[in-house]
């Protein structure tokens, strides 16, 4: 198979910078002029297109980015990611109808509440490591929903309905024509991989990297790996959690039953299945995973098949994910597994 | 620059890995630590590296019981250590290996590219193979890697962990060498091995651990010819 990573690396090597910016501006061009292509083969048939855009691929795209600086980049496996998305939910839907703030302004509320969330689970379970991490973390998603179903406060099972839509910037957001939602997902989405790249090419991305391969030697070097854990949990939760406050602005209606482990995994399976580390592998990962299942709607029950079916051949095919991180590290995984 | 460990006790879970040791290395030695497998070597280099918890006595550092203070505090001390198995991250490059091991002087450029100088002339192969992934180095490159990226961090102690292992003879030849030569310009070296015999003839002094206990502390030279230790360590005794 034609290695698509190698390909775009060698391209934006070769190219000087105008066409870099040039690339860059027809890729946002054409990712931008996406909910247009609604009448073509992309089509959902059950959905609207511009909402399936929306949710769930922009979500997806979102929260998997996120997700990826865990799991990625840091190496931890962290299996119940979505308590962070609930969190951000939950904070706009109270603060949105109980007081009179509005999303932008509950925003960075929702996701101080989710990187507070975060430093709650990391700071006793981060000692832990791989498969136990990951149980833990997985009890800690359930923690949150389930606490959620109980408490008749925040609604219960019902959750909460009635809330308020984003206040317009010089435009209205509409339930019926979901392309200002989009744009402004796609807004975030530009914002949140320009913090990434800004971080990973300086300390925090290097002590990641170093935990993410060796923690021991990372500790060694003076990496203070409890501390950068905590770190990549904390930022991971932040981005969870502005996805939520703007997921609940937009869907007007929450309840546990969004957060279940279900999205946790997906979201998850869309990190592995584009390329675990790669940012770009990431977002086209979870643009596939979120859009396939609403294209195939028409096959009601068996479009669950075939996207297990497509997870299947996929991972068959690309083990690495669509486009995995840099090449040099398949040496490694050859020669750590023999040696 | 005085490491020295007093009464110090080491335990896994339930299990005492190291009963009560006390060893000292003096600034400027090379003090080695033989014994067998399951000894407590490699416990005792990651108590002092940090990378374990002591359970009762000290570490001390130049007076200064360090025996509370996290693993990568004990760097910026001065302690660094190549790990057992060489502990190199294998997807960066030989280069980002390196500046890994000054992570916490990173900031200081002029002095990085000093000190790169300094291990790239230690270890010519390393300059060679500097925008090779570390994973795909031959053991002994590896090796050369864990020491060279230790030195970066401008130790006054290096603790090197089995820098033998697992390495052709000529290549094991070439490694202590230029331990000896590390150890002239001036740093502390705390080595454990189980190749006694091209550890004792590199080492000052050398402590014999048994079973989490120092049975035996002489000058490296005098153990060399210890038929005991000839026997038991060196497999040059009588047969």
């Amino acid at each position: 198979m034609i290695n698509l990573r190698d390909k775009g690396a060698q391209f934006w090597e070769r190219s000087n910078r105008p066409v870099r910016v040039l690339t860059v501006f027809a890729i946002v061009a054409v990712v931008a002029a996406l909910p247009y292509a609604g009448n073509t083969f992309l089509q959902t048939p059950v959905a609207a297109f511009d909402a399936v855009l929306v949710y769930p691929m922009g979500m997806f795209i979102l929260m998997a980015l996120g997700l990826n600086v865990v799991v990625g980049k840091s190496g931890m496996l962290d299996l119940g990611y979505v308590a962070f998305f609930a969190v951000g939910a939950y904070t706009m839907a109270i603060l949105g109808t109980r007081t009179g703030l509005n999303t932008w302004e509950i925003m960075p509320i929702g996701i101080a509440a989710a990187m507070f969330a975060g430093v709650l689970l990391a700071i006793p379970t981060l000692r832990l490591r791989g498969d136990y991490l990951a149980i833990v973390t997985l009890g800690f998603g359930e923690i949150v929903r389930v606490s959620a179903l109980n408490s008749e406060a925040i609604g219960g099972a019902l959750g909460i309905a009635g809330v308020p839509f984003p206040p317009g910037l010089g435009f209205e957001y509409q339930l019926l024509d979901q392309k200002y939602f989009y744009w402004t997902i796609v807004v975030m989405i530009l914002l949140v991989i320009w913090v990434i790249r800004r971080l990973t090419v300086r300390r925090p991305g290097r002590a990641w990297e170093s935990i993410r391969q060796d923690e021991d030697a990372a500790e060694l070097m003076g990496v203070s790996t409890y501390k950068y854990k905590i770190w990549a949990f904390v930022f991971g939760a932040a981005i969870g959690g502005g996805a939520g406050v703007f997921y609940a602005s937009r869907s007007m209606v929450i309840a546990p039953d969004n957060f279940t482990l279900n999205t946790s995994i997906l979201i998850l399976a869309c990190v592995v299945f584009g390329g675990m580390g790669n940012i770009w592998g990431v977002i086209v990962g979870a643009a596939i995973l979120g859009y396939l299942p609403d294209r195939f709607r028409f096959l009601s029950d068996a479009r669950l098949l075939l996207f297990g079916l497509v997870l299947v051949v996929f991972m068959n095919l690309r083990p690495e994910g669509i486009l995995p991180r840099k090449k040099r590290e398949k040496a490694i995984v050859k020669k750590g597994s023999g040696a | 620059m005085r490491l020295e460990l007093k009464d110090l006790h080491v335990h896994y879970g339930k299990i005492e890995a190291i009963k009560g040791i006390s060893v000292v290395v003096n600034e400027g030695e090379i003090v080695t630590l033989i014994g067998a497998n399951g000894a407590g070597k490699t416990t005792t280099l990651k108590t002092i590296s940090g990378l374990r918890k002591v359970s009762s006595g000290q570490i001390l550092f130049d007076g200064q019981d360090i025996s509370n203070v996290p693993a990568h505090e004990r760097v910026d001390l001065g302690i660094s250590q190549a790990p057992e198995g060489r502990g190199i991250f294998p997807g960066m490059t030989v280069l980002e290996n390196l500046e890994m091991g000054k992570f916490n002087r990173k900031d200081r450029k002029s002095e990085m590219d000093e000190d790169l100088d300094k291990v790239y002339t230690l270890f010519p192969r390393l300059k060679e193979r500097a925008t090779q992934a570390g994973g795909t180095l031959s053991g002994g490159e590896q090796q050369m890697l864990a020491i060279g990226r230790a030195l970066m961090a401008r130790p006054k102690v290096l603790l090197l962990d089995e820098p033998s292992m697992g390495l052709a003879p000529q290549m094991i030849a070439n490694i202590f060498r230029i331990i000896t030569e590390i150890n002239k310009t001036g740093v502390t070296i705390l080595l454990v091995e189980q190749n006694a015999q091209q550890a004792l003839q590199r080492a000052h002094r050398a402590y014999i651990l048994e079973t989490g206990n120092v049975v035996k502390e002489a000058k490296a030279s005098d153990l060399l010819n210890d038929p005991a230790v000839r026997e038991a360590y060196l497999g040059t005794g009588a047969h």
